[in-house]
């Protein structure tokens, strides 16, 4: 197991609703190598979303492991912790919602450079030029405010902002959901291209499972807060065992055969 | 921006009197070089009587007009900057109590809490009595009464700001929670206190004029409180010594009003069409 990047094991939460506790996540257990994409799937309110936040500590959770390059994730505080999240970044479902309504492109991904010490502040309009090409944006984007982009532009900023620290690991929560076809395409293949260059591991939640065949070398299906089935995309698409990756799959022959316009979750 | 403020006629009225204020003030050692304090005439001169003293002389032959320029000063320069101490402080703590969460935000709150029970009247002539009168002293006693209801407001909003995902981001990238605070929520968080700044700013007037209007202003600076007081000796022989410092008050209490509401107008007629 010493060879996985990410372990999580046993990992609990449980929230209170209405006085009510119910568990968000209840032993969820999965490992993602270097370099690995995992697609984690599951209905709405299944605990995909928990943990994605979990993993990058913005939600504590009440009991299991999780362990990132050998170390122990909840045990880091502070500085530690603040230090070690230039190696496992995240990609959330609304970039409109994820950026400061003020901040301006080159705003946004100069701080993770910054803040991280990376490169000297003279290089780093330089740096940030760079980041936006790689994303496949022009640098004279870099003035311009983040409500005056477009959505897609939006996502490989939020994009070029992760991999500014060079991270091993990046978690996107729904991170192509909410993009139009064409536009979710060309960010699936911008991941792919910086997977292939910088040999990343991707955490890739969706509920798409179109998405899933498109990127995934490893499924894992959630409900109400477990893992039921995990394994390779072809195997749980061509013959899903569970009844929650049964009921996925027979509702995706629409998304899979035309390539539909998705409706948001 | 400011083609939508200027179309509001509140906004433009209020410009124009505050403009007028501020001209005033900017002008007044200039206009006035002499000492506003000095005997320059006949004693209780009524207006519009000798054209070097057009609106005529107090008890002591002080030179009224000049005194409402000098008062100008300092009403204005007393109602900003204790408004502005008041919002930084009240922003500061609302921020602090907000995003920190727990026993940090107890403490503060309970601390804005036992300055909120006070009048702030009260808790500014208790300071000055204590303290002694002198501009800074006014400014922080006024300070002192003003600034929880910018914190009650800020923290109210940096609660709602900091479950934003744009917080979470700035998390994941590792930034300092102090700067996250300051840098992320705070500026944020800002609109709705702006809004509130104009009312504080006529309140501060206002509370100014009150304590000069006790004798609890500065001694040296001539404030329109404190003419007002001067007058009130001799309302029936001369009502104008009173009346002239009382329109200029309300006149600017009216101006910081107008400015705010067609700030606020034209700022949500931005929101609405964004």
């Amino acid at each position: 197991m010493s060879a996985d990047l990410l372990s999580v094991s046993g990992l609990t939460k449980r929230f209170s609703r209405g006085g009510k506790a119910f568990a968000a996540l209840d032993g969820v257990d999965f490992a993602i190598a270097p370099g690995e994409t995992l697609a984690l799937v599951g209905p709405s309110g299944s605990g995909k979303s928990t943990v994605a936040r979990c993993i990058l500590r913005l939600v504590e959770p009440d009991a299991g492991a999780i362990r990132f390059e050998g170390q122990d994730l909840l045990a880091l505080s502070g500085a530690a912790l603040r230090s070690m999240r230039a190696r496992l970044q995240m990609v959330f479902q609304d970039p409109l919602a994820a950026f400061n309504p003020r901040a301006t492109v080159a705003r946004l991904i100069n701080d993770p450079l910054r803040i991280h010490g990376l490169v000297p502040r003279a290089e780093r309009p330089a740096a940030i030029a760079g980041l936006l090409e790689r994303v496949g944006l022009s640098p004279d984007l870099a003035t311009r405010h983040v409500h005056e982009i477009s959505g897609g532009q939006r996502q490989r900023v939020a994009i070029a902002r992760a991999i500014a620290t060079k991270p091993r690991l990046i978690v996107l929560d729904e991170a192509v959901s909410a993009l139009d076809v064409s536009v979710r395409a060309g960010v699936l293949r911008l991941l792919k291209a910086l997977q292939d260059e910088d040999g990343l591991a991707y955490l890739f939640i969706t509920h798409d499972l179109g998405v899933v065949r498109a990127v995934a070398d490893r499924v894992a299906v959630m409900d109400a807060g477990r893992i039921v089935e995990q394994g390779e995309p072809a195997q749980i698409i061509g013959a899903p065992t569970s009844a929650t990756a049964k009921a996925l799959v027979s509702a995706a022959p629409r998304l899979l055969g035309g390539e539909t316009k998705q409706t948001r979750e | 921006m400011s083609r939508l403020f200027l179309r509001s006629p509140e906004a433009v009225a209020g410009t124009i009197i505050l403009a007028l204020l501020v001209a005033m003030a900017l002008a007044a050692p200039w206009l006035f070089p002499r000492d506003p304090l000095a005997i320059v005439g006949p004693a209780m001169l009524p207006p519009f009587q000798d054209w070097t003293l057009p609106l005529g002389t107090d008890r002591l032959g002080r030179d009224v007009l000049s005194g409402l320029f000098h008062g100008a000063r300092t009403s204005l320069a007393v109602g900003l900057a204790a408004a502005a101490t008041s919002i930084i402080v009240g922003v500061l703590v609302g921020t602090i109590a907000g995003f920190a969460g727990g026993w940090v935000d107890e403490v503060l709150m309970r601390i804005t809490d036992a300055f909120q029970t006070v009048p702030g009247f009260l808790l500014a002539l208790a300071f000055v009595s204590v303290a002694g009168p002198s501009l800074g002293v006014v400014v922080v006693a006024i300070a002192l009464g003003a600034w929880t209801q910018p914190a009650r407001i800020t923290r109210a909003e940096v609660l709602s700001i900091r479950e934003r995902d744009y917080v979470a981001g700035a998390r994941v990238i590792g930034m300092h929670p102090a700067e996250i605070a300051f840098r992320e929520v705070l500026p944020n968080a800002l609109p709705p206190v702006l809004a509130l700044s104009s009312v504080i700013v006529a309140a501060a007037v206002l509370t100014e004029a009150a304590l000069s209007f006790l004798g609890l202003g500065d001694p040296n600076r001539v404030t329109w409180g404190g003419m007002i007081a001067e007058g009130r000796a001799v309302l029936r022989s001369a009502p104008f010594l009173s009346i002239v410092p009382g329109i200029a008050l309300v006149l600017t209490v009216l101006g910081v009003y107008l400015l705010g509401e067609g700030a606020v107008e034209a700022s949500a007629v931005k929101r609405g069409n964004a």
